[in-house]
């Protein structure tokens, strides 16, 4: 078998230097056409007529208006009379016509008559969820009441995080042509390879008529797996419109309420210290919802498992409103919330510095070394020691704190094939059915083929994005960077092995004694004895090179691994008359594998960092309980971060000879996680009391202030 | 002020949005109000319902397309004319995917109606190449300004249009000279440090 290993970090021309993205032209150009922008020849419009209401019974349905409006191609009712639909924003009838606005004008002819039935949309308050709380039983290690007794300091708080939505720019959705029994498909997808057999089970065709093509896509962030009822539908248009292609692609409003959210997590947590801040006990009543689904929990005490004496109680709240999908780095920043914020009370309590009480507990966790490190590295950038100040100091009306939080993250790599095809006018073909969600995947596979064929990057040609290439996973978990990157390392190797055997008589030596660097092929430290790239592939005649590589995640081979940490920091200032926050300094400490392209991987982190800035100051989705509707469906009101709002972000990667070693690890998850706990932390410091609840909005500011001082 | 430089007087709610904040909803209607009035005295007349030929010079090129007039001014492009760049994202004059210059200012396309948008000069980021890429479009891949990229096309038209009044701008201008368009994966560090940079590059005369 030929030696697949990374070159040593010394002798790497391609892989570990910034470099710029692969697409990032065409997309600052204009020119980047996602499947949102493809509007085959006599495509029809799709639009959806949805749930006005939280809970209720179709009591009838009437199309029959909307089926004879001028343009309307096909209408479908999807859910029928007698049937209940469980959330404003689901899915009952769909029509296709010529244009976008005849399709909606035809939505609007529906006639459809409701039997409201009760809802309950908010889960903040535990006290009135009644039968929709489903409890998930104590779970307990020691024996947290002795150890609650003798503990020296014993701190108790209610925590919260609400729903946030993805609010993926480019909304879901897909257009579909269903014609005989042939689908061409091109959706807003994480998953290339995998969304055709969703849809041909669906729609009862063989999968392997189903086609599926996407170039690029406007974020996914976990929302975005499945063909979705509207990808269903809008295929089943398709068919019943005689097989002209359907575009549905959710409104604003709809996409906020029905494509997927991140569930809440609330909690009442204990947590019990001795004098010197040893954590001896934790104990914790919280409650979630993920929509009617009740939602994950969050696994607390987070990174820090090794507390001897816990006790757990978790229910799930089943809500009127819509599902729950992953959300980069499912239940973890909700999970470091609840703790950093628990531990940073404790701290308090105990008048120490959380960074001290932090770094006394890491015996807790699975990784103290990584831990201890980054908590000095990041300490450093940030300057903790010198300008960390107990709880509430400081002169004047605005007031500056410091926070900090914890993060882990698995990663690994998916299943991935990939082919590379080397030609004999030299030109390279490297294919692949997977998909670049704006991480730079495209560029990662790139390096990989030209550090390992000797060639500049720009001779690397690249198809991804097309279900007839070979398969590859979901982009999920932060697997695709190390699916993709193994998988790419064994075909071109595999090539390029194969390469040298046909080069290898020409210079009058075996293969095993060949390189490809700098664009030829030559003898291992004999420069003079070599051929330029383009005359070695001349040999191959009029025949090709065609070889596969695969990632097989259970055996990784050196290439690839998983399991990471992180620690991050945040300085705030808080002004406590108008309690509005301001985010001066983030730093990001981020343990990580092999870096392919450190320019990507920084990135990752920059947004990682914002998404969190968005969700600690801005996000929330608002449900109203009287009405059962989402209120802030648009926006406007549903707030993320603008670029005057985020401060400035130092990116610290903990790029060493030892990381290097473990292979290629994941990146997009794992620097997503304590942001929001890092700059609760902050404030409370700030201001001296805990802000509950985030957002950390300005009306939440100031009563915690007002708490405070009554 | 580098956000008033860069806002226009007449119909552009961007400009308006950004001055106003939150607390300008009030206001914002009587403006609104107004202006509405003003546009209906201009054109005096009432056209469609159904569709109507409308004239878009978009780029310099007049095309002519037979439109309802309800149809915005994104969807003229997007829906009839192949000019996908500008993207539909809030569909609401929030986020600024959808921004193009129109007579030289920055506007939210999706609240534009194309009747409204007839004997004005559309530029959309299609019409900014020039043979080859704009700068503003070069630094966005030099700081690597972009993840997803959906965004960006409408980032870029507004960075061009606020460099194109602002050719000088500190670091503080660009940040609320671009506070008009929002991001999800997060690239306002890239994209801080890409304009600036295109500042110094279009002072240089690659691309006027």
């Amino acid at each position: 078998m030929p030696d697949y290993s990374w070159p040593p970090m010394d002798q790497r021309k391609v892989i570990g230097v910034p470099t710029k993205r692969r697409d990032g032209i065409d997309k600052s150009t204009g020119r980047a056409k996602y499947s949102s922008d493809v509007k085959p020849e006599g495509t029809l419009f799709g639009a959806l007529l949805t749930s006005p209401y939280a809970h209720a019974k179709i009591t009838s349905i009437d199309t029959s208006e909307a089926e004879h409006m001028p343009g309307v191609a096909a209408v479908r009712v999807i859910l029928g009379a007698g049937k209940e639909v469980q959330w404003e924003g689901a899915e009952i009838a769909v029509v296709a016509a010529t244009r976008e606005e005849l399709a909606n004008d035809a939505v609007r002819k529906i006639k459809v008559q409701y039997e409201r039935l009760p809802h309950l949309v908010r889960e903040d308050d535990l006290s009135k969820a009644g039968n929709r709380a489903k409890p998930a039983g104590e779970q307990v290690t020691g024996d947290p009441d002795k150890a609650f007794q003798e503990a020296d300091a014993v701190i108790e708080g209610t925590y919260g995080i609400p729903v946030i939505t993805h609010c993926c720019l480019e909304s879901h959705g897909n257009t579909v042509q269903f014609s005989g029994d042939k689908v061409n498909l091109w959706p807003s997808t994480q998953n290339v390879s995998g969304i055709g057999g969703d849809l041909g089970k669906s729609l009862e065709v063989p999968i392997a008529n189903v086609h599926t093509e996407m170039q690029f896509i406007g974020g996914g962030f976990g929302s975005k797996f499945a063909a979705d009822l509207w990808g269903v539908e809008a295929a089943r248009l398709s068919k019943a419109s005689g097989g002209k292609p359907v575009k549905i692609f959710l409104d604003r409003a709809t996409e906020l309420k029905i494509a997927g959210n991140r569930p809440s997590a609330f909690a009442t947590i204990k947590v019990g210290a001795k004098k010197d801040g040893t954590l001896t006990a934790w104990q914790s009543n919280s409650w979630a919802t993920g929509g009617m689904g009740g939602g994950g929990m969050p696994p607390i005490p987070y990174v820090f498992t090794g507390i001897p004496n816990v006790r757990l109680n978790h229910t799930a709240v089943a809500v009127n409103a819509g599902m729950a999908r992953a959300w980069r780095a499912p239940n973890h920043p909700q999970a470091s919330f609840l703790t950093c914020a628990a531990l940073e009370d404790l701290a308090a309590k105990l008048r120490m510095d959380p960074m001290d009480l932090f770094v006394k507990n890491l015996g807790l966790t699975a990784r103290e070394p990584v831990y201890t490190r980054q908590l000095q590295k990041a300490a450093e950038i940030m300057e903790w020691k010198k300008r960390w100040h107990p709880r509430g100091e400081g002169p004047g009306p605005v007031k500056e704190g410091l926070g900090l939080a914890i993060n882990t993250w698995g990663g690994g790599g998916h299943a991935s094939q990939c082919r590379t095809t080397i030609h004999p006018d030299g030109s390279v073909m490297i294919e692949i059915g997977t998909q670049d969600l704006g991480t730079g995947t495209r560029t990662i596979i790139t390096m990989v083929a030209a550090e390992t064929l000797g060639l500049p990057l720009g001779a690397i040609g690249l198809r991804i994005g097309n279900s007839d290439y070979p398969p590859d996973g979901a982009s999920g978990g932060s697997t695709t960077v190390g699916g993709v990157s193994p998988s790419t390392r064994k075909s071109t190797v595999n090539a390029r092995e194969k390469l040298f055997a046909v080069v290898a008589p020409a210079l009058g030596t075996t293969p095993d004694q060949l390189v490809a660097v700098d664009g030829r092929i030559q003898v291992k430290n004999d420069p003079s004895k070599s051929l330029p790239w383009q005359d070695a592939c001349r040999k191959l005649g009029t025949n090709k090179i065609s070889e596969m590589g695969e990632n097989n995640p259970r055996q990784p081979g050196g290439l690839m691994s998983q399991g990471v940490g992180g620690i991050q920091m945040a300085d705030v200032s808080v002004d406590t008359e108008t309690g509005l926050v301001k985010m001066n300094k983030f730093v990001a400490v981020q343990d990580c594998g092999l870096i392919i392209n450190p320019k990507t991987a920084e990135s990752q982190i920059h947004g990682a960092a914002i998404m969190g800035i968005c969700a600690a100051l801005f996000e929330e989705r608002v449900m109203d309980q009287q009405t059962g509707k989402y209120l802030n469906a648009d926006m406007e009101f549903y707030k993320l971060a603008g670029i005057a709002d985020v401060g400035e972000i130092v990116v610290h990667l903990d790029i060493t000879p030892e990381n290097d070693k473990r292979g290629v690890i994941g990146l997009g998850e794992p620097p997503a996680i304590g942001v929001i706990a890092a700059i609760s932390n902050a404030v409370a410091n700030a201001i001296g009391v805990r802000v509950p609840h985030v957002p950390l909005t300005a009306d939440r500011v100031l009563e915690a202030l007002e708490r405070r001082n009554a | 002020m580098s956000a008033k430089n860069n806002s226009s007087p007449g119909v552009s709610r961007r400009g308006f949005m950004r001055r106003a904040g939150i607390g300008g909803g009030v206001l914002g209607a009587g403006l609104l109000d107004k202006q509405a009035q003003a546009a209906r005295a201009d054109a005096n007349k009432f056209v469609g319902p159904g569709e109507v030929p409308v004239t878009l010079k978009i780029n310099g090129k007049p095309q002519t397309l037979n439109l309802e007039p309800r149809v915005t001014l994104l969807d003229a492009l997007r829906n009839h004319l192949e000019l996908t760049g500008a993207k539909r994202v809030c569909d609401r004059a929030t986020c600024g995917a959808c921004t193009v210059i129109l007579n030289g200012k920055s506007v939210y396309s999706c609240t534009v109606l194309a009747i409204d948008a007839q004997g004005k000069e559309i530029q959309t980021i299609e019409g900014i190449s020039n043979g080859k890429p704009h700068p503003v479009s070069e630094a966005f891949v030099n700081h690597d300004a972009q993840q997803c990229g959906y965004c960006t096309p409408g980032f870029v038209m507004a960075a061009k249009a606020f460099l194109d009044h602002n050719p000088n701008p500190t670091y503080e201008e660009v940040k609320e000279g671009l506070c008009g368009n929002l991001c999800r994966c997060g690239t306002y560090v890239g994209v801080r440090q890409a304009v600036l940079e295109a500042a110094k590059e279009m002072k240089g005369g690659h691309n006027a």
